[in-house]
């Protein structure tokens, strides 16, 4: 099993779309959400994912394809 | 004279103080450093400009450190090279080329490391660590050993010799991962919040990467106090390339520049760890992540922090992306040393490769004003090129053995 903390900004298009519902309900993942700020421009959560990596890396995906921006959370984003 | 306000998070908009944060506490965005433009345009000449130091700290007015001492090993001022030569071999009347490798540590990290030691120093630290692909490796030892401080780097453990012992020599404490650069990261990170280290690119971030801006403000100053048509630049994480074009329009913006920044931002990576290229080929916003396999292992960043940044600023200067296979970076190290005499490092043959892919698909105007950025010196990745160079004439010590030899590699005495 894996948790990943991830960042998801909303499209206005898609601010009333109950997207982390249908994560839950098309993949093996559970989300908790940790922080959100949501207006009727824009809106962004950050979640904690919890299930088998391959799931979160589809759950992922499929928002990406969505047009929700994606970014990871953890330490994992600074540079060389 | 500093004018340096706040912190603000690029996402939120929330400000901070300038302490040494790096991400927002509401919203996890990055923050960066803002500046009062309007005292900085009142301020800010060229005149004292061109009196100031021949190196970085000549724009230290736009740089935001206090007032004391800076740590200073002479970064930056590097030459902007008319490239005549490679210029007429491309169809190119305006091509020059911004030469970093002549850093102290031959790499245009110093610049980035010269403002982020400055700060470690302000902030009261003893200690001064990264992570790094190499470059920041020496620029960071470099800087450590000359402000007085604690060093510690940690680098990939199949890290190019020649960054290794470039790192070594100035006395830190090198810490070879057993893993990749983005694993070396993360653990970096855990480090960050159990040491009080000033990590030069986690929590001195929003400082050390201001230092890149000088390699916009350099070029347009070298070209007359104008931004060029063109500039493409090797990227990793996004910082540099992201800063150089802030460089430009901060000169716009303070009113020093002849022209309005009209300037197309191109990125040059590996197709062997292109995420950036492979997120404007897809036209996202989203970088997906990749396992890097090339021979520019400056460049390999697989996860890369600004890469959301850089694709916003190829769209906003109507820029592009381009990736090119490693063989072309080798051919593209050769063409740079024998056209222009200079040995530049992998991620300098990764920008050439680009350049010949513009110019290949007629995207560059012969007289457009056309910089390629060629951020490190080929010492230091003699891996890279070593096979692919000619052979060598091994003789006896005498005139015949000479002329056997030189009849014998089809080359014609003059
Ligand atoms: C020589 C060289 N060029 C370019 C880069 C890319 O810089 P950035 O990570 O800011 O994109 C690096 C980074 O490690 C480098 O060492
Ligand atoms: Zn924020």
């Amino acid at each position: 099993m894996a948790k990943r903390r991830m960042k998801f900004t909303f499209p206005p298009e898609l601010i009333t779309r109950p997207v982390i519902y249908e994560i839950a309900q098309r993949f093996q993942v559970v989300t908790n959400i940790r922080r959100a700020d949501v207006a009727e421009e824009r809106g962004w959560v950050v979640l904690e994912l919890d299930g088998a990596a391959e799931d979160i890396e589809r759950a992922v995906e499929w928002v990406m394809t969505l047009n929700v921006r994606v970014d990871p959370i953890e330490g994992d984003v600074v540079e060389g | 004279m500093s004018y340096t306000k706040a912190l603000r998070c690029r996402e939120c908009g929330r400000e901070y103080s300038l302490e040494p944060i790096h991400v927002c506490e509401f919203c996890f965005g990055p923050l960066e450093v803002v500046y009062d433009y309007a005292a900085m345009a009142g301020g800010v000449t060229r005149e004292n400009i061109i009196l100031g130091p021949y190196s970085m700290w000549r724009y230290r007015d736009l740089l935001p450190v206090g007032e004391g001492e800076v740590v200073d090993i002479n970064a930056g001022f590097t030459p902007l090279i008319p490239a005549n030569n490679l210029g007429r071999t491309l169809g190119l009347k305006n091509l020059y080329l911004k030469n970093d490798c002549v850093n102290p540590s031959y790499s245009f990290k110093d610049r980035v490391v010269s403002v982020a030691a400055t700060k470690a120093r302000e902030f009261g630290f003893k200690t001064l660590a990264c992570a790094s692909t190499g470059n920041l490796a020496c620029a960071v030892a470099a800087h450590g050993a000359k402000a007085g401080l604690e060093t510690y780097v940690f680098i990939p453990a199949d890290l190019e010799q020649g960054k290794i012992v470039g790192a070594a020599i100035y006395g830190p404490t090198l810490v070879a991962v057993e893993g990749s650069y983005d694993e070396v990261n993360r653990l970096c990170s855990e480090l960050a919040d159990r040491y009080p280290w000033a990590f030069v690119n986690i929590n001195i971030r929003p400082y050390y990467a201001e230092g890149s801006k000088t390699l916009g403000y350099e070029v347009a100053e070298q070209l007359g106090w104008r931004a060029p048509d063109w500039a493409i630049v090797p990227v990793a994480s996004g910082s540099m390339f992201t800063k150089i074009y802030k460089g430009f329009k901060e000169l716009e913006h303070i009113g020093l520049l002849n022209n309005g920044v009209d300037t197309h931002m191109v990125v040059a990576q590996a197709r062997g760890c292109s995420p950036i290229v492979n997120a404007f080929e897809q036209e996202t916003l989203n970088i997906r992540p990749v396992k890097p396999h090339t021979i520019a292992k400056s460049l390999a960043i697989g996860n890369p922090a600004d890469g959301y940044y850089a694709l916003k600023t190829i769209r906003e200067s109507h820029g592009a992306a381009v990736a090119v296979m490693d063989p072309e970076v080798v051919e593209g190290m050769k063409l740079l040393a024998e056209t222009e005499g200079i040995f530049a490092e992998t991620a300098g043959g990764v920008a050439i490769a680009a350049l010949k892919h513009l110019v290949a698909a007629d995207a560059i105007g012969a007289e457009d004003v056309t910089v390629v950025y060629v951020t490190g010196s080929g010492l230091k990745t003699q891996e890279a090129v070593a096979d692919a160079l000619g052979p060598r004439l091994v003789i006896k010590p005498t005139v015949h053995s000479f002329e056997e030899a030189v009849k014998e590699a089809g080359k014609v005495v003059p």
